[in-house]
């Protein structure tokens, strides 16, 4: 029972983490089709940034609010200067842009920071609080508290502001945006800053539990795409379930056969997903009309 | 109030607009028929902006065009009800006609949506369904409720009639003409070239890509060629 608990509760810790990654690229396609795979280094920028701004003697929120800022620009960046100019080519040469996108920022990072491995301290101390036999980290109520929030606030953006209206609108039928007035780039261009800004905060959050580096990104971006796969791609409520389970279901794998397999889970997931479940739990087949 | 000379317009090689010419006056009705893939809807795509055009010139009120963005030209006054309706299905009725307005979101826009229902009294009982929910018809009156709320003075009409039951196209012709009455200048794509030209005053026929006959719409009514091609007489 004790060990269950301590499953479930490293599970939801990082299935947090994967549904706040998943929810970034659910933003991004739904508001352009692209599925951008540099959303891991929107993870890593927001870990790392912190991490280096730290070191240099700023107090911790304001490291971390600098390194939300800066990969919410670095979102902005990469849809100003490599998305943008790609305007009206196929969604998979946008892909390969992000694909690019993100090999060059993991290389940049390399440079800009180190090759090392970094922590952050956590923000409530790191003495677990024991719970039935089982010992939850502080910093686990933090992440899920904040991934809570930050789903309810985006929840709230779009259902209560006409500007997150003005996405969905976007996203359902981008001809009728752009008649009724729509400025659809400018759509995009904030999905790409909230997705960075979402990332940024994911690897802020993770950083005390899981550590970072400059690569950090690509795993995680991985596991965070099994989710909104698993999900449904394109639907937020599936994003956010996916990354759940998907955490959940590794913290199972790592517990009860070997943290060896760990994080083929995801892996498998996907194929499972792509073989039976294509349009995954929430997404709708696509239905043409003709 | 609408000047279109000489515009082409092409997918990729392939062009479908061999240089359009054509004008509406302010408070005119004006109608464009033709067959399928004459190029009536890429006319409308270009005119408001959403499909790029390679040559010829477009003005509006004597302003040119060409170059604004489609949210600029919302902006200067022209509205589209694009052909199927697409409305945005997962919002309610209300937030796609209060996204209709938003070009002028800082706007007071209740009067306006007094206005839109005051036209289309049956979307009143839909205000809080999502628009996917609705009939055709109904679809079709939030289409042009939602494009009215832009406060356009050149309204673009793409097929309205499409897939409606006949006594849906006397609905629709009937808020056309009173649109018209309210001062509203409106260019009209059809197929149902009998109910357009009987409503319209003057029209333009689009074969292939080029204006082949224009003239007062009774004129062009009985116009031996458009009673054989397009009225079926």
């Amino acid at each position: 029972m004790a060990e269950l608990l301590q499953f479930i509760s490293s599970g939801l810790t990082v299935g947090a983490i994967y549904a706040l990654v998943a929810l970034g690229f659910t933003l991004i396609y739904k508001a352009s089709d692209i599925i951008n795979f540099a959303q891991g280094e929107f993870v890593m920028l927001g870990g790392m940034t912190t991490v280096f701004v730290a070191m240099a003697g700023v107090p911790l929120p304001l490291a971390a609010l600098i390194a939300v800022v800066a990969t919410t620009a670095t979102g902005l960046a990469l849809h100003r200067f490599a998305i943008e100019p790609a305007r009206g080519a196929s969604p998979v040469v946008l892909i390969m842009i992000t694909i690019g996108a993100s090999i060059f920022l993991r290389g940049v990072a390399q440079i800009v920071f180190d090759r090392r491995f970094h922590s952050l301290p956590p923000l409530l101390g790191a003495d677990p609080i024991q719970l039935g036999g089982a010992a939850i980290l502080p910093q686990s109520l933090v992440v899920l508290a904040s991934a809570t929030a930050i789903v309810t606030l985006l929840w709230l953006f779009v259902d209560r502001t006409l500007l997150g209206k003005a996405v969905i609108a976007t996203a359902a039928n981008r001809l009728a945006a752009r008649l009724i007035g729509v400025d659809t780039r400018r759509v995009v261009a904030l999905s790409f800053g909230i997705s960075a800004a979402i990332g940024a905060v994911a690897g802020i959050l993770i950083t005390p539990i899981a550590l970072t580096s400059y690569d950090a990104g690509t795993l995680l971006a991985l596991k965070g795409f099994a989710a909104a796969m698993l999900g449904g791609i394109g639907s937020a409520a599936g994003a956010v379930v996916g990354g759940v389970l998907i955490g959940l279901m590794e913290a199972f794998a790592a517990g009860y056969v070997s943290s060896n397999y760990k994080d083929a889970v995801a892996f498998l997931i996907i194929l499972v997903v792509l073989i039976s479940i294509p349009q995954g739990l929430f997404g709708r087949a696509k239905v043409e009309r003709v | 109030m609408l000047s279109v000379e000489n515009v082409r317009s092409a997918y990729g090689r392939i062009e479908v607009l061999h240089g359009v010419t054509l004008h509406v006056d302010a408070g005119e009705i004006v109608t464009l028929i033709g067959a399928n893939g004459a190029g009536k809807t890429t006319l409308m795509h270009a005119i408001s902006g959403v499909q790029p055009v390679t040559d010829g010139t477009m003005k509006f009120e004597g302003r040119s065009i060409g170059q604004l963005s489609a949210h600029a030209r919302v902006e200067a006054g022209i509205s589209q009800v694009p052909e199927g309706r697409q409305v945005f299905e997962p919002l309610s009725v209300k937030d796609n006609l209060r996204l209709g307005a938003w070009r002028r979101r800082s706007a007071d826009l209740r009067q306006d949506l007094a206005h839109v229902i005051e036209l289309f009294p049956m979307l009143e009982a839909f205000m809080e369904k999502p628009a996917g929910t609705l009939s055709g018809g109904q679809q079709q009156m939030l289409a042009i409720g939602r494009a009215l709320m832009a406060k356009p003075r050149l309204l673009l009409l793409d097929e309205p009639s499409m897939g409606l039951a006949p006594k849906l196209v006397d609905q629709v012709l009937a808020v056309i003409r009173s649109l018209k009455d309210e001062g509203l200048t409106i260019l009209l794509v059809e197929q149902n070239a009998g109910a357009a030209l009987a409503i319209a005053d003057r029209a333009y026929v689009l074969e292939t890509g080029k204006v082949t006959l224009s003239g007062a719409a009774a004129d062009i009514h009985r116009d031996r060629r458009v009673q054989e091609a397009y009225l079926g007489i």
